[in-house]
């Protein structure tokens, strides 16, 4: 390894950055719009969130300057012991976490709570980038994919418990980046189908989906039985299996979201779906946040000019539904304003990812992608009605403390490592 | 295989999506535009005006406001309370108070809403040093209409909630608010109500206001309600209800020099408070459910009678007009009038006996039905044709306002029937009827139909000679005189001026003479002229008549010369005209123009009389209808069966 330049912030990717401030700034302005309702325009009056959050963001420069003078080698030697703290950390929530909201997701250290579920991301993203750079580590391998697996599993399943089933759906997320490491195809097809399976039941009842669905795959055995790929008479045992599993399977999903599920699940499906539309009770934040936005039409009412904004109409607004203020405040053409920064942003870390020379590096950056693109995917999707309702931040737009850390953390790691990538391989 | 497309390509993919999906929400579903109505975040406060007072002719208040109180809840706000000692304050059980509750958390728990509708005064004064131990609920003040005078509910009308039907036509109202259901009320629901303001203000999630909406630059104020004054004379109408106590029927009186409505009685009648506040749709029930006394029946403007003798002066008018006759026309009275070769065409006479020939006086005040079938028989046979005929003496009735609405300012009505030749061809087809076919048209009875206002305002157009002012019920707005075109524009009869007063005179020797008709019925110094009418009526089960107590009727103004005062009366089932109607009309005119009465026994006959028995004879004979109609079918039922049997004998 040679040793890099003094000149900490020589070789930092600059577009990067500058998106990154770009979004710090649109949604620190954002928070402020939404939160000044709550009485206090000073925007230095610290006891109120706009206050909180550029608290939060000065100090996050601090956090910021910290990173990226660690040597990028510290990572990755450490980041076997980063994840094991990270875990330390979710597990002792059940013994000294708070309570806030139904989930045990909080350390409270009197002037400020600290979620360590955020933080746990960036961890889990080092080891899993730790561990698949091993030059023995080989994803065709099943007993790699076996402990790739644990490793991501370990802290999911520790925040379910909590419970904040939208963080764990984000490590979740990580499979994607197995693929792109090579895990085998048929994982994430069998994924996919398997989300498939769930929301084709759930729309369409037991008994259409499954009729729907072995009349699909009869035909498509009967397609390559016609080509020449298959043959009944040998290859009859699988197809009976693929029967079986998937009539379970919808069998399953079936039980499990009647029987399993709490209502309150049952109740977010069944909005996304239209099957239901309780503009009132359980649909009601969704229907407030897509009115909303719907109000904005194309250049927005301006900024601190959103009535329902202003009148507090969306709950969780500062937080989790912080994009219906830009929908809102700047109409159509702001917020796909927002959108084409947040595709360029992790356009860009996949761009830069994929420039790596360290496997390290480039693995640590498609997590870091992945992450970035969940919670964007998620938070918005949730926010203009297209996917049900899951609790999570929209990075460095939503309020909050430990998500603006956790989010500045994952990115400067990155860029760190991808600033030292011709020093590190 | 290149990994890494996948990532690119889902971005872009989920980037294209949602800027779809915005561009759908914000641009093309204009479901929600920046506007403060269309708009959730901005709360719509309606500031009522106060409704408007209704005045008699007098300056007598009729209608005014009180205030009440409602007990308001927002449910999310409701905390643990001591609902035992809630219910005892509001003296409601516990049933109630989790009924209540669910009702309104039903509605939206956000909203507020009505918890308990109505409070009477002094509960409120109490109640408001308690309300704020119960987080969650609070009193509102509302405004319910008063009536100082127990009188006129039917020209009064009363107020209630807009229906939704209503609201669809017009979108000035909201559900739950108030409106004029049926009187003046629902007449002049706009001038009364006036118009509410509106403000805008914007509110947060909870619905928690939190200041005017952009600075109140939508906002309107509301304009108050205009206070009425009617042309009715509450102390008249007053008498005319006692006078009809315990007999149903309606009093119509007009000042014929104005068409202006002096007394509109209905009788049985009700206390329009009972149609105020909680109690009302308890008791609208009541009174709409009545259908044997029927109460909300409207007798002076719905009712339609056969008018009896009275419409005898319309046709010695048509009769004189037409020329087939003159006052002096001598016809013959051989107690009563053949008018067919049966023995049963034969319309009788109840004029006694008097001299024979008969002419026009004496024609009129006995109500010598022989006469009448001459005058009209001469009318339609004037002409070519018998429709023709018909059709010209239809004319001439119109003329008088009847056979069609008035256009009063009421909002009730019936349009009467004076029948014409495509009325007649209808029953009778082929044009084979003739003059004596519908010879009951001479003294009022077969097609004829008339209401009693109809037949006040007839009597205005004969007691005015010649024209009449179209009744109405209107005299002041905001104490200015009203100026309606419709109102003071005279109707002209098609009958010449001339021809009006020997009928006139004739109406005066009804009474005057000593052989008049309603003799006893004669006020000193004051020249009433009036008419008798004794209406036959029949009630019809399926097919089935049966003939009841004739009605009672009079009509008559007074003075003869310059009349004050038009007046009908009518009494269901009063026997004949000058049993009820007749004194019950003359100590009308007596109490308006003198404000006392020289015949207090008559006055005290009245007050007491009832015909209640009557009407439950009316009952008996509907039930024993219904019984004969049934004996009849079973009678039927048993003859086929019969024949049937004999069918088959004669088979076998």
């Amino acid at each position: 390894m040679r040793k890099r330049k003094s000149n900490i912030f020589a070789g930092i990717d600059p577009v990067l950055v500058l998106l990154f401030l770009a979004l710090i700034f649109f949604g620190w302005v954002n928070i402020y719009a939404a939160s000044i309702t709550e009485g206090g325009t000073e925007i230095f009056d610290f006891s109120t969130l706009h206050g909180k959050q550029l608290q939060w963001i000065a100090l996050s420069g601090v956090l910021i300057l910290i990173t990226i003078s660690l040597d990028s080698k510290f990572y990755e030697n450490f980041s076997g012991i980063i994840y094991i703290i990270a875990l330390i950390a979710l597990a002792g929530l059940f013994l000294f976490g708070n309570n806030i909201n139904g989930a045990t997701s909080w350390y409270n250290f009197g002037f400020s709570s600290i979620q360590p579920s955020e933080f746990a991301k960036a961890a889990t993203a080092l080891a899993l980038a730790n561990f698949l750079s091993t030059p023995t580590n080989d994803l065709k391998n099943f007993n790699t994919q076996l402990r790739a697996f644990i490793i991501v599993l370990l802290p999911t399943i520790l925040i379910v418990l909590q419970p904040d089933a939208g963080s764990a759906l984000i490590y979740l997320s990580l499979v994607f980046v197995l693929y792109r490491e090579g895990l085998p195809a048929y994982y994430i097809g069998i994924g996919l189908l398997a989300i498939l399976l769930f929301v084709l039941t759930l729309a369409l009842g037991l008994k259409v989906s499954l009729i729907i669905v072995l009349t699909l795959i009869t035909g498509f055995f009967l397609y390559l039985a016609r080509t020449n790929n298959a043959n009944l008479r040998r290859d009859w045992l699988k197809f009976l299996g693929t029967y079986l599993a998937i009539g379970l399977f919808i069998f399953s999903v079936n039980y499990v979201f009647n029987n399993v599920f709490e209502q309150r699940h049952r109740d977010r499906f069944a909005i996304v779906l239209g099957k239901t539309s309780d503009t009132q009770g359980i649909g009601y934040n969704t229907n407030q946040s897509m009115i909303t936005i719907g109000s904005g039409g194309w250049t927005g009412k301006g900024f601190l000019e959103g009535d329902r904004t202003q009148g507090n109409f969306v709950p969780e607004q500062p937080t989790d539904y912080i994009f219906s203020t830009v929908g809102e405040e700047w109409g159509f053409l702001g917020s796909t304003a927002i959108i084409l920064i947040f595709v360029a942003f992790i356009i860009r870390i996949i761009q830069l990812a994929e420039r790596q020379k360290s496997d390290f590096s480039r693995i640590f950056g498609y997590a870091t992608a992945t992450i970035f693109f969940f919670h964007f995917m998620i938070n918005i999707g949730m926010v203009i009605g297209l996917i049900p309702t899951i609790g999570i931040p929209l990075p460095f737009f939503s309020y909050g403390g430990s998500s603006l850390w956790g989010f500045t953390l994952l990115l400067f790691i990155f860029i760190r490592l991808d600033a030292d990538r011709t020093y590190v391989w | 295989m290149e990994r890494k497309y996948l990532a690119y390509f889902s971005i872009l993919a989920v980037g294209v999506i949602f800027i779809m999906r915005l561009f759908y929400l914000q641009v093309i579903d204009d479901t929600y535009r920046a506007s403060p109505l269309n708009n959730a975040a901005v709360k719509i406060k309606y500031d009522y005006p106060q409704r408007g007072y209704v005045y008699d002719r007098n300056g007598v208040l009729l209608v005014a406001n009180q205030p009440t109180y409602d007990i308001m809840v927002i449910p999310k706000d409701v905390k643990e309370i001591d609902t035992t000692e809630f219910c005892n304050l509001l003296q409601i059980t516990k049933d109630d108070y989790v009924k209540n509750l669910k009702r309104t958390t039903n509605y939206s728990p956000r909203i507020p809403s009505v918890f308990l509708a109505q409070v009477s005064k002094e509960d409120y004064a109490y109640l408001q040093e308690k309300m704020h131990h119960y987080k969650g609920f609070y009193i509102q003040k509302r405004s319910l209409r008063e009536y100082p005078i127990k009188s006129a509910p039917n020209v009064l009308g009363y107020i209630g909630e807009a229906n939704e039907d209503f609201l669809k036509k017009n979108p000035y109202y909201q559900l739950g608010e108030y409106m004029g259901v049926s009187g003046v009320e629902k007449q002049y629901e706009e001038i009364l109500r006036g118009f509410k303001g509106v403000k805008f203000i914007q509110k947060d999630r909870f619905n928690k206001d939190i200041g005017p909406y952009k600075g109140g630059i939508y906002d309107t104020l509301a304009i108050v309600g205009k206070d009425l004054t009617l042309t009715l004379d509450i102390a008249l109408q007053q008498y005319g209800e006692k006078l009809m106590r315990n007999k149903r029927g309606g009093i119509v009186a007009i000042e014929p020099s104005s068409g202006e409505i002096l007394t509109l009685v209905s009788t049985p009648s009700y206390d329009p408070n009972m149609m105020v506040g909680r109690k009302r749709s308890k008791n609208s029930v009541i009174l709409m459910g009545d259908t044997i006394n029927r109460p909300t029946y409207d007798r002076g403007l719905q009712a339609q009678y056969p008018p009896g003798s009275p419409f005898k002066i319309i046709n010695a008018l048509i009769g004189l007009q037409e020329d087939v006759i003159t006052t002096e026309t001598p016809f013959y009275c051989y107690g009563g009038y053949k008018y067919g070769r049966s023995i049963n065409n034969f319309m009788a006479c109840h004029c006694g006996v008097h001299g024979s020939p008969i002419r026009l006086n004496r024609g009129i005040y006995k109500s010598c039905n022989a006469y009448f079938a001459n005058v009209y028989r001469r009318i339609i046979e004037k002409s070519e044709t018998t429709a023709t005929g018909t059709d010209n003496w239809m004319q001439h009735a119109k003329s008088f306002g009847l056979g069609n609405f008035l256009g009063y300012d009421l909002p009730i009505g019936r349009k009467g029937l004076i029948p014409d030749s495509n009325f007649y061809n209808r029953y009778y087809p082929k044009g084979s009827w003739r003059a004596p076919t519908i010879i009951s048209n001479a003294i009022g009875q077969g097609e004829v139909l008339t209401t009693p206002i109809q037949l006040a305002n007839m009597t205005a157009a004969i007691a005015n000679r010649g024209f009449y002012y179209t009744p109405h019920i209107l005299k002041k707005v905001d104490n200015k005189p009203i100026e309606i075109d419709e109102f003071t524009e005279p109707k002209n009869t098609t009958i010449d001026k001339k021809h009006f007063e020997p009928v006139i005179e004739g109406m005066f020797n009804v009474v005057e003479n000593p052989g008049g008709t309603a003799r006893w019925s004669r006020v000193k110094d004051i020249e009433i002229c009036g008419k008798t009418g004794t209406a036959e009526n029949f009630v019809s089960y399926k097919g089935i008549k049966e003939q009841l107590t004739d009605h009672s009727v009079f009509i008559a103004f007074a003075p003869k010369d310059n009349p004050k005062i038009a007046i009908a009366v009518f009494v269901e089932n009063g026997y004949w005209g000058s049993r009820w109607a007749g004194p019950i009309a003359t100590l009308m005119i007596e109490k308006y123009l003198t404000g006392t009465t020289t015949r207090p026994w008559e006055e005290k006959r009245m007050f007491e009389g009832s015909l209640e028995d009557e009407y439950q004879h009316n009952i008996a004979v509907q039930k024993g209808l219904r019984e004969e109609y049934l004996r009849l079918q079973e009678q039927e039922k048993r003859t086929k069966e019969l024949m049937a049997l004999q069918v088959e004998k004669t088979q076998k």
